[in-house]
């Protein structure tokens, strides 16, 4: 097995898919979008709940694979308490680290867990499910279409 | 290797995949550091020399158009493809030549009869039967159809074995009835439905039968004389063949019926600025210059399978089919989706809660090639309650050894995903 394979698939993915965090639906969530990749058929409902510019809360419910799930784990674990303009940071970081545009060492204090993801950068087929989540929660908030597909 | 090969093999087929293995440059790469293991047949299969050559040879000392030059290379393209068009009436066993429509493969050929005897025929009102397992290509292009004419689809439900309802067949057919499309071979549980029994009862009611043979004519001998099926789709590409042809067959007075596919050259007789009369059937059919080169490929690709025989072919695949699916099943977690008694090659499962995609992945890894997502038969997924399956699917260059790896590597990806 090629060593960046297991670098995909590190522990902190494995387990963040095997126990999601925040996997719950959200009643009196301010914002809520759902996001697809038809190719595969994953599925996520991002839940968001706003106050005064801060991300009081974070959930999600859905299914697709262990990367796209723990994607949205580790997504919801990171913006929760955080200022949007904060929230839209962690967006641009986990976007370059997922294509590679940025190693995680350039971002080792900021990145956290989102450092795990850098692994799927050598996996081009596989940004897709890494991002999922990510764009869906983005486009939730900037109240884009009411659907988003990473096609 | 090959003692043990033929150890495992103890039926009565003589089919040896190592005699044929090295006509297939493709499979002896590596991919991943590993030996390549191709288990995507039912999406497309591999080419061998015999094919590869045909194709290289039409281009080296044969390409022309065809039909419309009077030089010597015209007339050796001309034939080449006309042979091909008597190659694919032998191979199902159509009494004539003219019964076979080159098109790009089984959704044109599909969507030809919507457009071409669809539009002509449909009323409001009128029913197609389809079966609730069939892949989008045996699906979209009646809905587009039904929607336009104001007529309706029914649909014969799956068991939770992957077999067909009969009773509710029996219930929904009706003088409604205008058709009947059925998916042959399913390419989601490996089902072989029993076509002959579907044909009978609609032809009880003069309701014709198509037949999405995309997975069937390339495993199973195929006569449609004795079928009595009225239409028969397949694609050369799942055959050996190359991409972009495949045929359909017909009765000779549905063709004859039916209107123009496309209009265009050589699909005419005679052309005058407000109107136009039809070329014979099956050129009324195929406008415009077509896959030469195709049609080259797919008649070598006919060859190789007859020079085989299909039967032997049909026997060595039950034979490993079987003994994959025993191994499989011996895997904790193993869910496999289908367990018609008559079926295929292509076997779908999930294992444990290990997403397919993340399992294709790993055995892509290992060098093992299957498909992971929804096989183009969404509605199966969703009325399976399952969003994606892993399908391994065989042709006879497959190995039992193959097998035994594949198998390895699947108890493997348990370790590896720890769940
Ligand atoms: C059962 C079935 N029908 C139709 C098709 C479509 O074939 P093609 O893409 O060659 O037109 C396929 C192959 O994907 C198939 O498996």
């Amino acid at each position: 097995m090629k060593d960046e394979f297991r670098e995909l698939y590190q522990e902190i993915i494995l387990e963040h898919n095997r126990s999601p965090r925040n996997y719950r639906k959200m009643d009196d969530c301010t914002h809520v979008l759902e996001g697809r990749n038809p190719l595969c058929g994953d599925h996520y409902i991002i839940y968001l709940k706003v106050k005064d510019d801060i991300i009081e809360d974070v959930s999600f419910e859905g299914s697709g694979c262990a990367i796209s799930k723990a994607s949205a784990s580790v997504m919801s674990t990171t913006i929760k308490g955080k200022s949007l303009a904060e929230a839209n940071e962690y967006f641009e970081i986990f976007h370059k680290l997922v294509t590679g545009e940025a190693d995680a060492d350039a971002y080792f204090e900021k990145a956290g867990k989102i450092a795990a993801f850098s692994g799927v950068s050598e996996f081009p087929v596989r940004v897709k499910c890494a991002s999922l989540a990510w764009h869906t929660m983005h486009n939730a908030l900037e109240n884009k279409a009411d659907k988003v597909s990473t096609e | 290797m090959e003692a043990l090969q033929s150890e495992k093999i103890n039926i009565k087929t003589t089919l040896d995949p190592y005699k044929y293995r090295p006509d297939f440059p493709i499979l002896s790469q590596k991919v991943h550091d590993n030996t390549l293991v191709y288990f995507d047949n039912a999406a497309t299969t591999q080419k061998p020399i015999q094919v590869i050559e045909s194709i290289n040879q039409y281009y080296r000392i044969s390409n022309a158009n065809v039909h419309r030059a009077i030089h010597l290379l015209g007339e050796r393209a001309t034939n080449g493809y006309e042979e091909a068009r008597v190659r694919a009436a032998r191979f199902i066993n159509a009494e004539s030549e003219r019964q076979i429509v080159f098109t790009r493969g089984t959704t044109e050929s599909i969507n030809l009869v919507a457009n071409s005897w669809g539009r002509k025929f449909l009323e409001p009102g009128d029913e197609i039967i389809l079966t609730e397992m069939e892949h989008h290509s045996n699906l979209i292009p009646w809905q587009l159809l039904t929607h336009q004419m104001g007529a309706k689809l029914r649909f014969i439900p799956f068991k939770a074995d992957g077999t067909l309802d009969f009773p509710v067949f029996e219930q929904i057919l009706s003088n409604k009835t205008k058709l009947v499309a059925v998916i042959h071979m399913s390419n989601v549980f490996g089902t072989i439905n029993p076509i002959k029994r579907i044909i009978r009862m609609a032809h009880d009611r003069g309701v014709p039968v198509l037949l999405d043979a995309a997975q069937s004519v390339p495993h199973l001998p195929i006569d449609v004389q004795n079928l009595d099926c009225d239409f028969l789709a397949f694609s050369g590409h799942k055959m050996l063949g190359p991409t972009g042809i495949g045929a359909l067959y017909a009765k000779v007075r549905l063709l004859e019926n039916m209107d123009p596919y496309q209009g265009g050259g050589e699909m005419i007789s005679s052309v005058w600025l407000e109107n136009a009369t039809w070329n014979e059937i099956p050129h009324k059919f195929e406008a415009g210059t077509p896959n030469i080169a195709g049609a080259f490929g797919f008649k070598a690709a006919m060859d190789y399978l007859d020079n085989i025989g299909m039967q032997k072919i049909t026997l060595y695949e039950q034979a490993i089919t079987t003994y994959a699916l025993d191994k499989m099943m011996e895997i904790d977690g193993m869910i496999i989706y289908g367990s018609a008694p008559e079926r295929g090659g292509a076997i779908s499962f999930n294992l444990g809660n290990i997403h397919p995609h993340d399992l294709a992945h790993y055995l892509d890894q290992q060098g093992i090639a299957v498909r992971a997502g929804h096989h183009c038969a969404q509605t199966v997924m969703r009325k399976l309650n399952i969003a994606a399956t892993t399908r391994a699917s065989f042709y006879f260059y497959n190995t039992f050894e193959e097998v035994d790896y594949f198998v390895e590597q699947l108890k493997s990806a348990v370790a590896f995903f720890n769940f």
